[in-house]
C-alpha cells in the first residue's frame, strides 16, 4: 500500500503548473493565518490564564483602527486570490482555436470516446503530447463528470446538452480518468485511462485498425436516415442546404414556435445541430416550412456526434445524391480505426 | 389528565410559586409521561429535541462508521456497492436534516432563547410543540424510507438520477424532508417573532447577547430558505411519480435547474448549521475570559451579513456544470464576501481573550477546538471560492474534508460547547470536568486525524462518493479510518458521563461559571417552570463582568 503512495499528483498538462502555483500561494497564506490564529489562541490562553477567581479584567469594547486593519487585509488577500483564480480559470475554460476535436459520451457506467479519424474507444482516451485537445461531452442518461486530476481539469457531462473542456498534455504517460459526479451503483468503476503519447506514436495509433472516419460514418447516417431526401442541397430541396453551415450564423424565422423579427440569426454550433435534429421546431431556418420530423429515439448521442462531424466536413457542392452511394470526397478524412477494449 | 399542564403554561401568574416551593423546577413539577409529550414549555421541548437528535446522531454516526470501514481497503469488500451508496446517502441526510439543522436552533435555541431575553416562553408555544412533532413525523417517514430499502441518490438528490434513474425510495424520503422542512420553517418563524416581541423591559437590540443575534439571523434564513427546498423536492416528486418534465431532459426538463434550486436553499442551510455555533462561541469565550465581547456590534452585524451573503453564493457549487464563465466569476467574488465577516469573528474572539482571565472549563476547551477547526475549515474554503483551484478540487475529498471541518469541526464542536455550557442550567447538575475535557481533547485529535488526510486525498484527485478507489489512495484512507475510530470515542464519551451526571452529578448553583446573561443571573438551576420569578429589567449592555448585580436588576 505504501509503494503506490505519492504526496503530489502528476503534473501533466499546461494548466497544471498554473493551478499548482495558485494552490501553493493559497496554501502559504492560509497556513500562515492558521499558525497565527493557533499561536495567538494558545499564547493568550497561557498568558491570560485565570490566576485569581476574584480578578475581573478591564473590558475592551473595540478598537476601530485594529478592526479596519483586520477587515482590509483579508479583503486585499481575497481580491488577489480572486483575480489570480480568474486568470487561471480563463486558461482552463477557453480552448485555443486550433484544438483537436474529440467527442465523449458518458453513460452508466462507461465512457465512449470518438476521434474525428473514426477511432472509438471505451474508458480510454489516447491523446498526443503538446497539442491542445478539446473534448465535447454529453451523456446518454444521468449527469457524469469528466475529470482528469493529472491535468487539473474536470467538466460535468450533462444529458441533453453539450459541454466541453480542453487540455494540452505535456508529459507522456497514463493517467486516471474519473467520473467525479455521483451517477449510481458503479460510479466508482466509471474509471478510464488517459494515455498521453508522443506525436509519432499517436499518429501510428491513429493508423492502426480499419474502420471509417467519424465524418464518413456521419455521411452514411445522412443517407440512411433520409436526411438527404429533403436536404438535397439543390433546386429540388424541401429543406435548407446544409453545406458549409457549421459554425456560421444562419437566419431563422421561428424560435420555440414564436415568430422572430427578420434578420435574426443563430450560431450553428454543435448544440444547435443537435437541437435541430431532436427538436426541429426549436429554431426554424428562415424561408423554410417547419416540416421536419423529430429524430428523438432514432439516433443515439454517438450518432449525433458523427452527424455533427459530417456537417463540419461538408463543403459546397458535396451533398450526396439521394439514391446512389458516391465516392467519398477527399476532404472527408477516411482514416482506419481501432476499437480499444 | 389533569396533570397535563396544557392549561397552566405559560401565562399563569408566577406568584403562585412562592419561595416555599423553591425546589420546584421545570423538570420535577410534573413527572407524568404526557406532561412531557404534550408540554408547551420551551425548556421541555428543547429536551425532547435533545433526546431525539441524539438518537439520530448515533444512527448517522454508525452509518459514517460503515462508510469509513468500507474505505479502509481499495476494493469493495465490506458492503455491496448499492449498500455503500445508500449508507453515505443516509449518513448525509440524517446528519444534515435531522441532526445539524435542528441541533443548536432547536435544542439550545428552544432552551436558552426565552431565558436569555427574559421571556416566559417563545411567542407561540403550541406552534413550538407542533414543530417538534413535525420533526418527529419527518424523522419517522425518513426512517421508514431507510427501512424499506433506502435511498441511493446522495443527500443532494441530483436530477435526472434521482427523478428517473434511481430505483430507491426517493419519493418517501422527499416527503420526510418536506415535512421536517416545515418544522424548521415554523421554528424559524417562532424565534423571529419571539426576538421581536418577547424581549423583557430594557433589553434593546444592542443589549441582546450575541447568541440571540446569531439565532435570529439563523431563523430568518430558515424562514426564507426552507420553502425553496420544500418546493424543489415537491417538483422532484411530481416528476418522479407523474412523469411531468421539469428536470429530466428526456421529458423536456433541465437538470441544472434542479441544482440552482437545491443550492439556493442548501448553501444557506450551511449557515443554518454554523451561525448558531458562531453566536454560541461568543458567549462561551466571553464568559470563560470574563471579558466583554470585543467588537459587539461588528459581530452582531457579521451574523446578519453572513446570513444575507449566504443567499447569493449558491452557484459556487456549480462551477463545473458548464454555467457561464461570467456567472462563475461573479459567484466566486461573492463567495469571498462570506470569508470577511467570518474572519472578523475569529479575530474578535482572539481580541476578547486578550487580557482576559481565562479558565479552562470543558465548554472553553470545546471552544478552543472550535476555533482551530473552524479556522481551518474557513480557510480551506478559499481554495474553493478561487475559480482556478476549485475546478480541480470540486467533487473530490478536498470538499468532503472542507465541509466536515465547518459542519462537524465547527457546528458540532460549537454544539458540544453549548451542551456542556448550559448543562448545569438544564439539569441543575455538574458533569465531570475530567471526562468533559478528555472528550473535548479526544474529539479534536480524532477529528483532525480523520479529516486532514482527506485534503491531501482530494488534491491527489480522489473523487468523493467512491466505493472503490485506485490503490495509490489507500494510505491516506487508512489514516482517515483510524482517526474516525478515535473521533467516535470522543463523541461517545459524553453519552455516558452526561446522563450519569444527571443522576449523580454535584448540584450546580444558579450561575456556576459567573456568566452575565439573564439565563444565568435571573433563573435558578434548573429554572422554574415559568423561568423568572419576576420579569427582569435590563439596564445595560451585555457582558458586564464588573457589576452584574447592578447591571441586571429585578424589581
Amino acid at each position: 500500500m505504501f509503494e503506490e503512495f505519492k504526496w503530489f499528483p502528476d503534473q501533466a498538462s499546461t494548466v497544471a503548473p498554473e493551478v499548482d502555483m495558485l494552490t501553493l500561494f493559497i496554501v502559504v497564506v492560509t497556513v500562515l493565518i492558521t499558525i497565527m490564529v493557533g499561536v495567538l489562541t494558545v499564547g493568550f490562553a497561557v498568558a491570560f490564564r485565570r490566576k485569581s477567581e476574584s480578578y475581573v479584567p478591564a473590558p475592551w469594547f473595540g478598537c476601530v483602527p485594529l478592526e479596519i486593519f483586520w477587515t482590509l487585509i483579508p479583503v486585499l488577500i481575497c481580491l488577489v486570490m480572486f483575480s489570480w483564480g480568474v486568470k487561471v480559470y480563463s486558461s482552463i475554460v477557453v480552448p485555443p482555436a486550433d484544438a483537436l476535436d474529440i467527442y465523449a459520451v458518458g453513460r452508466q457506467w462507461m465512457w465512449k470516446i470518438q476521434h474525428p479519424e473514426g477511432q472509438r474507444e471505451i474508458n480510454a482516451l489516447h491523446v498526443p503530447i503538446g497539442r491542445p485537445v478539446k473534448v465535447t461531452l454529453t451523456s446518454e442518461d444521468v449527469i457524469h463528470c469528466f475529470s482528469i486530476p493529472a491535468f487539473r481539469v474536470k467538466q460535468d457531462v450533462v444529458p441533453g446538452r453539450y459541454t466541453s473542456m480542453w487540455f494540452q498534455a505535456t508529459k507522456a504517460g497514463t493517467y486516471n480518468l474519473f467520473c467525479s459526479e455521483y451517477c449510481g451503483t458503479e460510479h466508482s468503476r466509471m474509471i478510464g485511462k488517459v494515455i498521453v503519447m508522443e506525436e509519432a506514436d499517436y499518429q501510428k495509433w491513429l493508423s492502426e485498425g480499419a474502420e471509417s472516419g467519424q465524418a464518413l460514418q456521419g455521411r452514411k447516417l445522412y443517407t440512411k436516415l433520409q436526411c438527404v431526401t429533403c436536404h438535397t442541397g439543390n433546386a429540388e430541396a424541401k429543406a435548407p442546404n446544409l453545406e458549409g453551415i457549421y459554425r456560421k450564423h444562419i437566419p431563422v424565422s421561428h424560435i420555440d414556435g414564436m415568430k422572430v423579427k427578420d434578420g435574426t440569426k443563430v450560431f450553428a454550433d454543435d448544440a444547435y445541430i443537435r437541437e435541430s435534429i431532436l427538436y426541429p421546431n426549436a429554431k426554424v431556418a428562415a424561408g423554410w416550412e417547419s416540416i421536419m420530423p423529430t429524430y428523438q429515439g432514432l439516433v443515439t448521442e454517438e450518432e449525433l456526434l458523427q452527424v455533427i462531424a459530417y456537417f463540419k466536413s461538408l463543403h459546397h457542392g458535396q451533398t450526396p445524391p439521394r439514391t446512389e452511394e458516391t465516392p467519398t470526397p477527399a476532404t472527408i478524412q477516411n482514416n482506419p480505426t481501432k476499437e480499444v477494449k | 389528565m389533569a396533570t397535563v399542564s396544557l392549561e397552566s403554561r405559560p401565562y399563569e401568574k408566577v406568584s403562585d410559586h412562592d419561595s416555599s416551593h423553591e425546589s420546584v423546577n421545570y423538570l420535577n413539577h410534573d413527572h407524568s409521561i404526557l406532561s412531557w409529550l404534550l408540554t408547551l414549555d420551551h425548556k421541555r421541548i428543547g429536551l425532547l429535541y435533545l433526546v431525539t437528535i441524539t438518537l439520530m446522531f448515533l444512527l448517522g454516526g454508525a452509518l459514517a462508521g460503515a462508510v469509513r470501514l468500507e474505505l479502509l481497503t481499495p476494493k469493495g469488500d465490506l458492503l455491496a456497492a448499492d449498500t455503500y451508496n445508500k449508507a453515505f446517502t443516509a449518513h448525509g441526510i440524517i446528519m444534515l436534516f435531522f441532526f445539524l439543522i435542528p441541533s443548536i436552533p432547536a435544542v439550545m435555541g428552544n432552551f436558552v432563547l426565552p431565558l436569555m431575553i427574559g421571556a416566559k416562553d417563545v411567542a407561540f408555544p403550541r406552534l413550538n410543540l407542533l414543530s417538534y412533532y413535525l420533526y418527529f413525523a419527518g424523522s419517522v417517514i425518513a426512517l421508514t424510507a431507510l427501512l424499506l430499502g433506502g435511498v441511493d441518490t446522495g443527500w443532494t438528490f441530483y436530477t435526472p438520477f434521482s427523478s428517473t434513474y434511481s430505483n430507491s425510495y426517493v419519493v418517501v424520503m422527499a416527503v420526510g424532508l418536506f415535512v421536517v422542512g416545515f418544522s424548521s420553517i415554523l421554528t424559524g418563524l417562532n424565534f423571529v417573532v419571539t426576538v421581536h416581541r418577547m424581549r423583557c423591559p430594557g433589553l434593546t437590540w444592542f443589549r441582546l447577547p450575541l447568541f440571540i443575534w446569531a439565532i435570529y439571523a439563523t431563523s430568518v434564513v430558515q424562514l426564507l430558505g426552507t420553502p425553496v427546498i420544500a418546493v424543489t423536492l415537491g417538483l422532484l416528486g411530481v416528476e418522479r411519480t407523474l412523469g411531468v418534465g421539469i428536470f429530466d431532459p428526456r421529458l423536456g426538463g433541465d437538470p441544472i435547474l434542479f441544482q440552482h434550486l437545491f443550492w439556493f436553499y442548501s448553501h444557506p442551510a450551511v449557515y443554518i448549521m454554523i451561525l448558531p455555533s458562531l453566536g454560541l462561541i461568543s458567549e462561551v469565550i466571553s464568559t470563560f475570559s470574563k471579558k466583554t465581547v470585543f467588537g459587539y456590534h461588528i459581530i452582531a452585524f457579521s451574523s446578519i451579513a453572513i446570513a444575507v451573503f449566504g443567499f447569493i453564493v449558491w452557484a459556487h457549487h456549480m462551477f463545473t456544470t458548464g454555467i457561464s464563465p461570467y456567472a462563475a466569476m461573479v459567484f466566486s467574488l461573492l463567495t469571498f464576501s462570506v470569508a470577511i465577516p467570518s474572519g472578523i469573528k475569529v479575530f474578535s474572539w482572539l481580541a476578547t481573550m486578550y487580557g482576559g482571565s481565562i479558565s479552562f472549563d470543558t465548554p472553553m476547551i470545546y471552544a478552543f477546538g472550535f476555533l482551530g477547526l473552524f479556522t481551518i475549515g474557513g480557510l480551506t474554503g478559499l481554495f474553493l471560492s478561487t475559480l482556478g483551484t476549485d475546478i480541480h478540487l470540486h467533487d473530490t475529498y478536498f470538499i468532503v474534508a472542507h465541509f466536515h471541518y465547518i459542519m462537524v469541526g465547527g457546528a458540532i464542536m460549537g454544539y458540544m460547547a453549548g451542551v456542556h455550557f448550559w448543562w448545569p442550567k438544564i439539569t441543575g447538575r455538574l458533569y465531570s470536568e475530567f471526562w468533559g475535557k478528555l472528550s473535548a481533547g479526544i474529539t479534536f485529535i480524532g477529528f483532525n486525524f480523520t479529516f486532514f488526510p482527506q485534503f491531501i486525498l482530494g488534491y491527489l484527485g480522489m473523487p468523493r462518493r467512491y466505493y472503490e478507489y485506485p490503490d495509490e489512495f489507500q494510505v491516506l484512507n487508512v489514516f482517515s479510518t483510524a482517526g474516525a475510530s478515535i473521533l467516535a470515542i470522543g463523541y461517545l464519551m459524553p453519552m455516558f458521563y452526561m446522563p450519569l451526571s444527571f443522576f449523580f452529578g454535584e448540584k450546580a448553583n444558579s450561575n456556576p461559571y459567573g456568566a452575565t446573561t439573564l439565563d444565568w443571573t435571573d433563573t435558578t438551576s434548573p429554572p422554574s417552570p415559568h423561568n423568572f420569578e419576576k420579569t427582569p429589567v435590563v439596564t445595560e449592555e451585555p457582558y458586564n463582568f464588573h457589576g452584574k448585580e447592578a447591571a441586571v436588576v429585578s424589581h
